[in-house]
């Protein structure tokens, strides 16, 4: 550690989260390396280790001989100004390396918010932040992630994405870099060999031609660059690369705990739920499989916690298997095991009984919309019967307070579908009245609403999005409609959401505005006490960008997507179908009922779809 | 209740009070070491460090009390287990049974590095040394009920002060460490009030050992 560093610790909030040294990091022998590798996260150490991909991926390029990955996040604001005061240009922990140093920074986006932490991390490592102005094979910028589906915000900046699973891709393109260094390659040898990996894609080789609407009118590929770029998938989970030695933070992170992914892909098509499509088809991992690397990665972390994640763990079929004998052997080591996102139905009610992490406090339902219509309109299949006889049996089980999360502004949505939500919390609390063991402890109801974002890949690509002034209407006679002291409702403004929207199905043109607004002193955005939307507004004026064209403007069927290069599996009439049967307020069956044709199957060749 | 004497210093020196129980919740659990956990609804493995400790401080001589769940083991084994699954710059020196109780700690020895970067002023020696020499001097303090001022020279047993090279002033200390209680830090709050030119321009804290009330080796 320098001495310069020394000194700015003690004066910045929870230093630990800047040394590197916890149990499991990886070091290396630098006479040893040829590649290096620093492992970009845009957001806090706390948020970035508690990422399970970036545990995979860091694992991965690490197994590889000759490779040496390091990991850096975005400092806090704190950290940022003294950096700035110092000139301390930012490092990577494993080897207090300034990220100059790397041949590879390698970015994993999992937000549109994060964006300006991109940049500023590019920015206080001393890299310069376009494509274009970076010359050599020295510092490649690559990005993976679930934004990298609609990368165009940041086509300027990063060099090529990496579309869909990283396992086996992360290790070719390593591997390419390590051949074109050996043989001293210029970037753009590099990046036009690249480009011929199978989901590699590399923005600078897609020409983006726009009509007098500012609507695109063609995206042409350029240097034999593939017309579209299909996304990567794993196609046997039960042998791909899972890091058992993972490293153990020494300073507490958000979820500070093991966590094992049961399985890949979603059974469920809510229609406004971008996982739900981008990461099809289902992928099952065998329990047997699951509980040897349970029990590995506990013994080698020492957690005494264990989640069980995916989209949707209920929906998983070996859960009763998995469980049957998980729970015994995290009974006997004082290992909690959660298992978070359940559904209603009976066989979960029993496991959340065996479990001794559930605690008789809270109940989350996420109906996502107050009336059955809108709630078919967006495929979500929660019934409001569903939900009460939970409710009840939570109640007279002693629970005393529930969580229920809504979106405003859906497609069809109109004032009716707004006060259905009053009206089932209504029901909740009517349900708490008849049933309910213990009365004197009250109840608490906390509702949610949040401001619907329409994103790509997703039948609802083409929405619009409702202007802000018309979603804080909308809060605000939700708002007027509750009547009880037991409901807490919680929104948030509408900027975040709507930016978020911009970036979401953004172009490339909004990529001075992200520098703008970078310059102007945007940063940590995903973070409340940070975000301030007077940058961003500035920016978009000084760059005479509207974000409405973005927003409330909706896309039309016929136009030209700006992710139109961009395959994640599902196919875009499979899209079409849903949308229409949205408006239709059709349901679609769950995959396990019977297929509903998405398309994505045609990305597995080994193994079938096991929705 | 078994306890441990450890070391924490380097990159570890950042970790927090909390935070190191944790690290060390997790280390037991990888050496094969199950802690007993307290009861209760949702029991946690049963750790306590004596002293709290500044983010940022080393230390020579931490102690941490334990309770293994139904198992003997040779404390030479339980060190060399869980030295093999700490952290850099977390290390045990011993482990043994029968400590004397954590409320007869009463003093400890702390080193203070003080960092000028244009190199140590002529007679600063002294004048640190003459300061901390006075019959009183009292220093503010942070408390819950806003600052305070207290005369610290009562809590200082012994006290030393000596170049450490061209950059370097080093004060040993002997201080008291419970109830009451002076943070090093304030010795360094006393020298900047004070002597306003020796500000240093960084500094360090280490601990080096534990005394009980009698001024006798804690163990």
């Amino acid at each position: 550690m320098t001495e310069l560093l020394k000194r700015i610790l003690p004066t910045v909030q929870k230093p630990a989260r800047y040394t590197g040294g916890e149990y499991n990091e990886i070091k290396k022998d630098l006479s040893q390396v040829r590649v290096r590798v620093a492992f970009c996260f845009p957001d806090t150490y706390e948020i970035g280790m508690s990422n399970v991909g970036m545990r995979i991926l860091y694992g991965l390029m690490n197994e590889m001989e000759g490779v040496w990955c390091e990991r850096v996040f975005t400092p806090w604001a704190d950290m940022q100004q003294a950096m700035q005061q110092n000139d301390l240009p930012l490092w990577a922990l494993e080897s207090q390396s300034p990220v100059k140093d790397f041949d590879m920074v390698a970015f994993t986006i999992g937000y549109e918010m994060c964006y300006s932490n991109i940049l500023s991390m590019l920015k206080m490592s001393g890299i310069p932040l376009r494509s274009s102005e970076r010359k050599g094979l020295k510092n490649i910028v690559f990005a993976g992630g679930v934004c990298a589906f609609n990368p165009e915000p940041l086509a300027e900046f990063v060099d090529f994405f990496c579309l869909g699973e990283g396992e086996d891709i992360a290790r070719e393109v390593v591997s390419l870099y390590d051949k074109a260094k050996a043989e001293d390659w210029t970037k753009e040898q590099y990046l036009l060999e690249v480009s011929k990996i199978p989901g590699v894609y590399v923005p600078s080789f897609y020409r983006h031609e726009y009509n007098e609407d500012g609507t695109l009118s063609a995206i042409v590929p350029l240097n034999g660059a593939p017309k579209v770029v299909t996304k990567r998938i794993v196609e046997d989970l039960d042998s791909a690369y899972w890091p058992t030695k993972m490293i153990v933070p020494s300073t507490e992170i958000v979820h500070d705990r093991a966590n094992l992914e049961v399985f890949r892909g979603c059974i469920r098509g809510c229609r406004f739920c971008q996982a739900g499509f981008s990461c099809r088809p289902v992928r099952k991992k065998s329990p047997e499989v699951l509980y040897r690397q349970a029990v590995e990665t506990l013994e080698h972390s020492g957690d005494n916690e264990i989640t069980l994640s995916s989209l949707s763990t209920s929906d998983y079929r070996g859960l009763k298997e998995l469980t049957d004998q998980l729970i015994p052997y995290c009974e006997q080591n004082h290992i909690n095991l959660s298992v978070p996102s359940l559904r209603a139905d009976n066989f979960s009610r029993e496991l959340m009984e065996k479990l001794r992490s559930v605690r008789k406090t809270g109940l989350t339902f996420a109906p996502e919309a107050g009336t059955q219509r809108l709630r078919d309109v967006i495929n979500k299949n929660l019934t409001e019967e569903e939900i009460l006889t939970t409710c009840q049996n939570a109640f007279s089980g002693g629970w005393s307070s529930v969580k229920l999360y809504f979106m405003l502004g859906l497609p069809t949505e109109t004032d009716e579908d707004v006060l259905g939500i009053a009206e089932l919390v209504y029901k909740v609390i009517q349900t708490w009245k008849a049933y309910a063991t213990n009365k004197k402890r009250g109840l608490r109801v906390h509702v949610s609403t949040s401001y619907f974002v329409p994103k790509p890949h997703t039948p609802f690509q083409w929405e619009k999005q409702i202007s802000p002034e018309e979603y804080l209407r909308r809060c605000r006679l939700l708002k007027s409609h509750f009547y009880s002291h037991s409901i807490v409702y919680d929104y948030h403004g509408p900027d975040l959401s709507q930016l978020e929207a911009v970036f979401a199905r953004g172009d490339r043109r909004l990529g001075k505005v992200l520098e703008c607004a970078t310059e102007l002193g945007a940063k940590l955005d995903g973070w409340d006490e940070y975000f301030n939307y007077s940058y961003w507004y500035d920016a978009f004026q000084k760059c005479g960008i509207d974000p409405n064209f973005y927003t409330v403007r909706g896309y039309g069927e016929e136009e030209i997507l700006p992710w139109d290069a961009i395959d994640v599996g599902v196919s875009k009439a499979f899209l079409l179908r849903e949308r229409r049967r949205a408006y239709e307020g059709c349901v679609t069956p769950d995959c396990r009922e019977g297929c509903a044709g998405c398309g994505a199957n045609c990305l597995l060749k080994e193994v079938s779809c096991d929705a | 209740m078994p306890r441990l004497r450890f070391i924490k210093q380097g990159r570890a020196a950042w970790i927090s009070h909390l935070d190191l129980m944790r690290v060390f919740q997790r280390a037991f659990k990888r050496a094969g070491l199950p802690l007993k956990h307290t009861q209760g609804f949702n029991p946690r493995p049963s750790v306590s460090i004596a002293l709290p400790m500044s983010v940022g401080v080393s230390s020579r001589c931490e102690l941490l009390d334990f309770d293994l769940e139904g198992m003997s083991l040779p404390c030479d084994e339980i060190t060399r287990r869980l030295n093999d699954a700490l952290i850099e710059g977390v290390e045990v020196i011993k482990t043994y049974e029968l400590g004397q109780k954590v409320k007869y700690i009463g003093f400890l020895d702390c080193k203070v590095s003080m960092q000028y970067d244009g190199g140590v002023k002529c007679g600063a020696v002294e004048k640190i040394a003459e300061l901390f020499a006075r019959k009183e001097l009292f220093v503010e303090k942070q408390g819950k009920n806003g600052t305070v001022l207290r005369d610290i020279i009562p809590m200082i047993r012994k006290i030393s002060v000596s170049a450490d090279g061209e950059n370097q002033i080093c004060i040993f200390a002997r201080i008291c460490c419970q109830e009451p209680s002076l943070n090093p830090a304030q010795l360094v709050v006393a020298v900047e009030k004070e002597l306003e030119d020796l500000k240093p321009d960084s500094v360090s804290y280490e601990r080096i050992e534990i005394y009980d009330r009698e001024e006798n080796l804690f163990q």
